[in-house]
Formats: C-alpha cells, sequence, structure tokens
C-alpha cells in the first residue's frame, strides 16, 4: 500500500491524467444510461470535479480543493492556471475567424455589460444588507464580476481582509454557478452560435466559469467564449478601482 | 513534427501573455489585459499565414489539436480545485449578489441573442479550420 501511494506521490500529474480519464468515462456513462444523453458527459464530469473539490476542502482546510491531498497534487498542476490557459490558446486553432470578426463588436459591447451589470447588482445587494459605504460596496461588487477583479479592486481602494474574502467568496459562487447552470440555461439564452458564445463570453464573465459552462454545453464554442471572456478580468480589474469606485462613492457619498 | 505545432501554440502563449502584462502596466492595471485573448488572435493569424504558406501539415496541427483535445478533461481538473468551501461559507449576501449577478446576465444574454440576426450559416460546426481559406 505504501509503495502504490509512494508511485503515485511521485507520479502526481501521470495520476492525475488517469484520475480525470476515469472521472471523465464515469461521467460518460452515467450520461449515457442515467440521464440517456440529456444531460452532457463534460456537465457531470465538472459538477463531480466540484464535488470532490469540497470534499478535499473540508478534509485538508485548505483552499485548493482536492488538489491540497498530496497524492493529487498533479491535479494542481494540470487543472492550474497555466494547463487550462494553454488548453484554451489551443482550441483558438478552431476558430473560424469570419464568424469571430462578425460578432467583434457586440463581444466588447457584452464585454462592458458584463462588467457593469454585475458590479451593480453586488453593490446593490451590500448596501441592502447594511454595507453602505463606497469602499464596501465596491469590493463586494467588483466581487460579483470575478473573484479576482473583486480582491484587486478591494486592494486598491484599502478594503479590509473580511470584506475580501466576502469580494472572493462571491466571485467564486459566481464562478460556480455559471459552470453549473450553463447547460442548463444554453436554449434559453440561445447558446447556438459563434456569436452567441462570445455573447455570453462577455457576459458571463469569469474565465473559468465560461469556459467550464461553454464545455458543458458545446465543446465547439469554447474558443469564440473564452476569446472575449478572457478580456473580462483585464477590464474589470481596470475599471473596478477608477471608474466604478468613483461612480459608487459619487453615488453614496 | 508534432512538437512544431506545440512550440507554436506555446510561442503565442507565452508572447500573449507578455502582451497581457505590458498592457497591464501600461494602462496602471495590476493585471493581465487580456493576455489569453491576444495568445488566441496570435494563434489564429500564425494558423491563417502559414497555412497559405503550405507550412502547415498535418503532423504540426496535431501538435496543436492535442492540446484542444484535452481541453475538457483539463476544466474537469481545474473544477475539482476549487475553493468550493470558502464560497459556501460566504453567506448570504455572497450567495444573492452571485444569484442576481449571474440572473441578470443570463437575461441579457437571452434578450441580445434574440436580437441578433438568425444564423443560418451553420458551416462553424464542421471540421476544424484548415479547410478555411
Amino acid at each position: 500500500m505504501e509503495m502504490i501511494e509512494h508511485a503515485l506521490r511521485e507520479n502526481s500529474l501521470v495520476m492525475a491524467f488517469a484520475f480525470v480519464g476515469i472521472i471523465m468515462w464515469l461521467s460518460v456513462h452515467l450520461s449515457r444510461y442515467l440521464t440517456f444523453g440529456r444531460v452532457h458527459g463534460s456537465a457531470i464530469a465538472i459538477v463531480i470535479g466540484l464535488i470532490l473539490a469540497y470534499w478535499g476542502g473540508m478534509e485538508t482546510g485548505g483552499s485548493k480543493g482536492l488538489a491540497d491531498l498530496k497524492i493529487f497534487s498533479g491535479i494542481g498542476l494540470m487543472g492550474g492556471a497555466m494547463m487550462r490557459d494553454f488548453a484554451i490558446v489551443a482550441t483558438a486553432f478552431e476558430v473560424h475567424v469570419d464568424e469571430a470578426k462578425k460578432a467583434g463588436l457586440i463581444g466588447v459591447l457584452s464585454l462592458f455589460l458584463g462588467t457593469v451589470i454585475p458590479f451593480v447588482v453586488g453593490a446593490s445587494v451590500a448596501w441592502s444588507m447594511g454595507y453602505t459605504d463606497a469602499v464596501s460596496m465596491t469590493t463586494i461588487g467588483a466581487g460579483a464580476v470575478t473573484y479576482i477583479v473583486g480582491p484587486v479592486t478591494g486592494a486598491a481602494i484599502g478594503a479590509g481582509s473580511d470584506l475580501m474574502a466576502l469580494s472572493i467568496a462571491t466571485g467564486l459562487i459566481k464562478a460556480i454557478m455559471v459552470m453549473v447552470f450553463t447547460p442548463a440555461l444554453a436554449r434559453f439564452m440561445k447558446l447556438d452560435s459563434p456569436r452567441s458564445a462570445m455573447v455570453f463570453g462577455g457576459l458571463a464573465g469569469t474565465v473559468s466559469g465560461v469556459s467550464a459552462g461553454l464545455a458543458a454545453t458545446d465543446r465547439r464554442l469554447v474558443p469564440y467564449g473564452a476569446l472575449v471572456a478572457t478580456f473580462h478580468t483585464g477590464l474589470g480589474c481596470l475599471m473596478g478601482p477608477s471608474v466604478l469606485f468613483l461612480a459608487t462613492k459619487a453615488l453614496v457619498g | 513534427m508534432i512538437i512544431y505545432g506545440t512550440a507554436i501554440l506555446a510561442a503565442c502563449h507565452l508572447l500573449g501573455v507578455y502582451i497581457g502584462d505590458v498592457l497591464g502596466s501600461l494602462i496602471g492595471v495590476k493585471a493581465n489585459v487580456g493576455g489569453v485573448g491576444i495568445a488566441m488572435m496570435l494563434l489564429i493569424a500564425a494558423r491563417v499565414f502559414l497555412h497559405k504558406r503550405g507550412l502547415m501539415p498535418e503532423t504540426t496541427e496535431l501538435g496543436v489539436g492535442f492540446w484542444a483535445a484535452l481541453y475538457i478533461p483539463v476544466v474537469v481538473a481545474m473544477a475539482s480545485q476549487q475553493n468550493v468551501v470558502a464560497a459556501l461559507k460566504g453567506g448570504p449576501v455572497a450567495l444573492l449578489a452571485a444569484l442576481g449577478a449571474v440572473t441578470l446576465c443570463a437575461a441579457v444574454i437571452a434578450f441580445i441573442n434574440r436580437l441578433g440576426p438568425k444564423s443560418q450559416d451553420s458551416s462553424w460546426q464542421i471540421g476544424t479550420v484548415a479547410d478555411e481559406t
């Protein structure tokens, strides 16, 4: 047993490939026989991943879900930002340039809406729950944009650490919701073309949410959504501590 | 050789992220501005450029295609290292703010996508790349 554990720990990335392979296999079969193909295999796999992340977090008290367990440290590398972005860039190979160009303008518009709308909602919720000062409202509102924009904005305008934690939690819940609900809401959102995927990428924000949500809906739409969504964090970090903070301050004093 | 494809992909990735960092510091933001998106555009440009000159044999494409195909498993690995515990501990403010943002954005996405031109062209569904000129 110890020998097996040793082998797994020494080869953590290889272990991660095997482990994720098993999850995918299981999910595809669950999709086929339990839901008769109605729920996409990737969607099930992502939900299984999130459940495992919860279990890992409870088990270790760490912040990286399953990857905090020693033998699963390879998951951290495989699903980390480096590999995620590498794989996303690779999907650009499948982009049909004309389709992407046609939707360029609406993509940019969505990107702006996708920053302002979540911010306003987040800041309003914060206000109605008693966080009535401009710094708190801005930090929580920025968290509703993405979980990176939240702490970056908070740090820039001098928010406390409990506020930052709240802001990050808001962004995380949003990302998880986008991952889980996108396939269910795909028909409602008319998510069926490159153009619609780009609108989605701009408005839904958070690269992790968009990339997982689209993967679970239709793999071919991924590059279009990701192309727009990857600008989301940058735009949010640009607008959060500046325009949005000043606007909030002007409103609540 | 397959590695050529992977190397082109890697070069585009690194260059894109670098440009994103530079862009971020130019406008005074403590974040990467669209690095991955820029990398994607570089890769698209590289593909079109090389393909026109016939410098993109199938094996080279495989070096990129493999990583694109690994995309979903990587996303599953990403999901399993999210800080789900912290997210669930956020309490009602975080939950309501996130739920409100997601709901309203979904409604706006639905609205915009219904406004748009009805797309009859489904050529994007088939084939990858290579058959584009």
